[in-house]
């Protein structure tokens, strides 16, 4: 190096400038050291920066020493870098063509070696030659293969080359929302849910199936397929069975020892003696019935909790509306059914199959039918002028067997001699004459008053009028009386077949008698003189010989003819002598209860007490006789024996 | 005849403390809403609440013995008065009575 500076010097002497120092030779001798150190002259050594961090301006330390004095790009490339790989490769192509190449040449010489083996002295020529043509092969090999090369390049050749794209700079945005409603659901499946989801579904496939066969089989009846929608106006309205089965369980709770009565009461007096008592149960009454009369009572033989009543007066100056009440012993507060009409209702009777339907008899002769799965107040059929109605008060009315058509029918029998047969055909009640007593015309004026028909011969059915008579008669012959017996000498005001022995029937009458017969016989059996007018009389439904009646002085009378054939078992004060009076009297199909009417709308319920509902006698010994049979020939006995 | 009579009548009758009409259908709180009531607001409530409870249990019980059973009428008898509870399909009607009274 130094030598370098005194080269330079010394080419610096050349052209000396004019003030340069002139040096001594010791002075030029003098060894000046040099350090070069990598500290940069030129940077600033006193920098000094204000820091934020301590509020205070402060030297900086560190000083960039780099300085640079020439930037040259370079040519040359590194051994391991793609671009130096890259151009290897080409270069390595073209060396491998060579490399290939020579071996041919080699093959060549060696032939040609074999060719001239003794041609020695040739050999080194040949060599030359040889190897100087394989340079010049070698170089036209090159050529070609670069030829080659830019031939191989084809369409199908192509570059993959990759370069970094600036990224996109990422970005992360961030919402906070609503949270969505949530609610926990839990539940276990039972096996009754499961049964409601598939009932559920097949409804839900039968509805569909109805509604393709509908839209398939007639596509206007649209009009008609107004699919009545259920009214949900009235919420409550839902409640209203259950609201009515709430009453009855909280009446039962009131009135639990009539219950407990009803159930397990026996008087334990009967075993001492002949005679039997009546147990007073619920008592019935409707306040706004408080002035009318019971007129008419009817036990459902189907739902033998209940029991029509029918409320009007037998006054003829007292007439007025009329109401048909329907109760049941589960709920003496208040009846089940109301219906209020015009004109006073004087009998009735329930439809023995079709429970709900309900005939009613009118004061004014009217007939009409109720049903009670109707929530109208009206009757659905009732008759007119037009349509045949009685011009006198309709005294009963007794449904029928169905008939051929399967209409429902009943008959009736009023004041004005007329029995008449009365069809339902769907909205109308077609109207038939059987029996005109008083024949046009005629100066006597026989009026009906009770009709009952045989429980056998349903054909056969007796009449009784209010001249006292009875006629017996059929409705396959029309308008002819088979026999009529002269039974009374007041109005007849009932008459009744026996359960159990067809040709047994009993009569009552205002006359104070009651009167058992024998149809083929034409005076009576049996007489019985009760003291006071009698309103209604019954037989009993268990036994072939039990019946009771009921008279104006308020007592009910009951007899059995199996232990006395003379006097009643039981004769029981059951209203208030002197102001009410008792109309009507019926036996509970099934229950050992009576129900009793009187003329203040009220019914009392009575329960008979073990000797009023004697089964069949045991005391032969012999194997107790059941059944009707054994009724019919336990009232035979009675007919045979020699009496008064 | 109207459901209002009835339960008229019923309120009427002797013994009886108060009637509840119960909504049935319930989601969200556990409990029934009472829609009709004689008692006061925070007896109906509790009653309401509880017997709802009883009756889901009640009616579930019978209803897995077989499905195709279902409940008609519960009573509770106690010591100082009866509750007798009617449940309907969506409403159940509740009477308490004193029997004794």
């Amino acid at each position: 190096m130094g030598g370098g500076v005194e080269e330079w010097t010394q080419e610096r002497t050349l052209e000396k400038p004019a003030n340069q120092l002139d040096l001594s030779e010791e002075e030029l001798n003098e060894e000046i050291t040099r350090i070069l150190t990598s500290n940069n002259p030129h940077a600033p050594q006193n920098i000094v920066r204000y820091t934020y961090k301590e509020r205070t301006y402060k030297p900086m330390s560190t000083v960039d020493q780099l300085a640079v004095h020439c930037v040259l790009e370079g040519n040359l490339i590194h051994k391991d870098s793609d671009e130096a790989r890259s151009q290897r490769a080409q270069q390595g192509l073209i060396k491998e063509k060579s490399v290939e190449s020579l071996p041919s040449t080699e093959v060549g010489t060696d032939g040609e070696k074999i060719e001239f083996p003794d041609e020695d002295p040739g050999e080194e020529a040949v060599e030359m030659v040889e190897g100087e043509g394989g340079v010049n092969e070698e170089m036209g090999d090159e050529e070609s293969n670069v030829r080659k090369e830019r031939k191989l390049k084809n369409q199908f050749n192509f570059w993959d080359r990759g370069s970094q794209t600036l990224n996109n700079p990422l970005r992360q945005r961030g919402n906070q929302t609503e949270l969505p409603p949530r609610v926990n659901f839990s539940d276990t499946a039972n096996w009754c849910t499961m049964y409601d989801v598939y009932t559920e579904e097949l409804q839900l496939q039968e509805k569909n199936k109805e509604k393709q066969r509908t839209q398939s089989s007639k596509e206007d009846k649209r009009e008609t397929k107004l699919v009545p929608t259920e009214t949900q106006s009235d919420d409550i309205s839902k409640l209203a069975r259950v609201s009515t089965n709430m009453e009855r369980m909280v009446v039962q709770n009131i009135f639990d020892d009539i219950a407990q009565d009803f159930q397990y009461f026996e008087d334990s007096a009967d075993e001492f003696s002949e005679g039997g008592t009546l147990l007073p149960l619920w008592k019935f009454h409707y306040s706004k019935a408080k002035r009318l009369s019971v007129t008419s009572l009817c036990w459902n033989q189907k739902y033998q909790d209940l029991f029509g009543v029918g409320l009007g007066s037998y006054d003829f100056t007292k007439q007025g509306s009329g109401m048909l009440l329907l109760y049941t012993v589960k709920n003496c507060t208040f009846p089940q059914y109301i219906f209020s009409t015009d004109s006073s209702v004087m009998c009735l009777d329930i439809h023995t199959k079709m429970s709900y339907l309900v005939a009613v008899g009118f004061y004014d002769g009217c007939v009409a039918v109720y049903n009670l799965k109707l929530k109208t107040m009206l009757p659905t059929h009732k008759s007119s002028v037009l349509s045949g109605k009685h011009t006198d008060p309709v005294w009963q009315v007794r449904w029928q067997k169905d008939d051929m058509d399967n209409h429902h029918n009943f008959f009736s029998v009023s004041s004005d001699g007329r029995v008449v047969s009365w069809t339902l055909i769907k909205n109308e009640l077609m109207h038939m004459d059987i029996i005109r007593l008083s024949p046009e015309g005629a100066e006597t004026v026989d009026s009906g008053r009770c009709i009952d028909f045989h429980k056998e011969f349903d054909n056969m059915f007796l009449l009784g009028t209010e001249e006292g008579k009875i006629h017996k008669s059929s409705k396959a012959y029309s308008n002819h009386l088979i026999q009529t017996y002269n039974a009374h000498n007041m109005a007849v005001e009932a008459v009744r077949w026996n359960h159990f022995h067809p040709r047994v029937f009993i009569s009552c009458s205002y006359d104070w008698t009651v009167k058992i017969w024998d149809h083929t016989v034409p005076t009576p059996m049996f007489t019985f003189d009760l003291n006071a007018a009698v309103g209604d009389v019954s037989w009993a439904p268990y036994s072939s010989t039990v019946f009771a009646a009921v008279t104006s002085d308020g007592k009910v009378h009951v007899f059995d003819l199996n232990t006395n054939k003379y006097k009643a078992l039981c004769q029981q004060l059951v209203v208030a002598k002197d102001t009410s009076q008792l109309t009507h009297i019926e036996f509970n199909p099934v229950h050992p209860i009576i129900i009793v009417g009187d003329d203040h709308g009220y019914i009392n319920c009575f329960k008979l007490s073990p000797n009023l509902r004697k089964k069949p006698k045991e005391k032969k010994g012999q194997e107790p006789q059941k059944g009707p049979e054994a009724e019919a020939t336990k009232m035979e006995k009675l007919l045979n024996f020699p009496h008064f | 005849m109207s459901v209002e009579e009835t339960i008229k009548r019923i309120q009427s009758q002797k013994g009886v403390q108060g009637i509840i009409i119960v909504n049935a259908e319930v989601l969200i709180c556990n409990a029934g809403i009472p829609i009709k009531t004689t008692l006061d607001n925070s007896n109906t409530v509790h009653y309401a609440g509880l017997i709802h409870q009883l009756v889901m249990k009640a009616r579930s019980t019978v209803r897995e013995i077989d499905p195709q059973n279902d409940l008609t009428f519960l009573r509770v008898r106690s010591k100082k008065n009866e509750i007798m509870i009617a449940p309907d399909k969506d409403y159940f009607l509740i009477v308490i009575q004193n029997p004794s009274e």
